[in-house]
């Protein structure tokens, strides 16, 4: 329990960092610490393979992505704005609505399916690989067709003009 | 969480020696800043100026989307290795279709030629 305060506090920070500095690179860097705090947060879930692929994934894939999108746009700190008003007020009610739930989502009891002894292999990468291509076989093939579409999507939109 | 035990040992010391390479060189290293040091090492030539407004070709882009999408694919290809013997044929052909579908994506890439850089 005390590492996961720990873990929340850092990824608080590292999202504090994402939203409120000027630097859009020191932002992505400061979404490199929270992914890593979200993947800790899955790994004391046991769910050791998905905070593995976390870090590889999202830290280092997709962080590396956003900063090529940032030097390709090649941002300049950014300047401080005061949000309007009505933007300031949507986003204060989006931000208590997501709070609430969360909290609310706490302290409901558990579906009544769920066992209240999780299994001993629970989590492991072989009890996920077993689900994964047994029970949620065609969820696996779509994914390739996601991945298919993102792959010529990209070609398309890069190629459009010339 | 005994195994996880190491990972964080592992964290800590990477993280302690970076600190004191950092410090000791900051502490010890003579400080004599002259104009010609402060400036940025562009491999030997005086710099060009700031890269800000400066356009970048969106092949970079490509590249990193590839990068990340066949990562992706990859990441699967994890979980089923493990259980590659339990699952008998009904694996292989479900991972053939899978690559063949990626494949497929792969194909494109190619015969469009983005995969050249000019």
């Amino acid at each position: 329990m005390i590492a996961f305060w720990i873990v929340a506090l850092f990824a608080l920070v590292g999202a504090l960092v994402v939203v409120l500095h000027r630097n859009p690179v020191y932002s992505a860097l400061g979404l490199v610490l929270t992914l890593f705090q979200v993947a800790v947060l899955f790994a004391l879930l046991d769910a050791p393979l998905l905070a593995l692929l976390q870090v590889m994934v999202y830290a280092g894939a997709i962080v590396v992505l956003f900063l090529f999108v940032i030097m390709l746009l090649s941002l300049e700190p950014e300047k401080r704005l005061a949000a309007p008003f009505p933007v300031a007020v949507a986003g204060l009610v989006l931000a208590a609505t997501l709070g609430f739930g969360l909290v609310v989502s706490g302290t409901l009891p558990l579906r009544s399916g769920v066992p209240s002894r999780l299994p001993a292999d629970f989590g492991s990468p072989e009890s996920l690989a077993t689900n994964l291509f047994t029970k949620h076989q065609l969820p696996f093939e779509l994914t390739s067709v996601l991945l298919l579409v993102a792959v010529v999507g990209a070609v398309v939109l890069a190629r459009r003009r010339s | 969480m005994e195994p996880y035990a190491a990972l964080m040992a592992s964290f800590v010391l990477c993280g302690i020696v970076a600190a004191v390479m950092v410090c000791a060189s900051w502490i010890l290293g003579p400080k004599n800043p002259t104009p010609t040091k402060l400036e940025i090492f562009e491999t030997g030539n005086p710099p060009m100026g700031s890269l800000r407004g400066m356009r970048f070709p969106v092949k970079f882009y490509l590249v990193a989307i590839f990068f990340v999408v066949f990562d992706v694919e990859v990441v699967f290809l994890y979980p089923w290795a493990l259980i590659f013997r339990q699952l008998g044929w009904a694996g292989l052909v479900e991972m053939a279709i899978f690559m063949a579908i990626l494949g497929a994506g792969l194909a494109y890439v190619w015969q469009v030629g983005a995969l050249e850089w000019d």
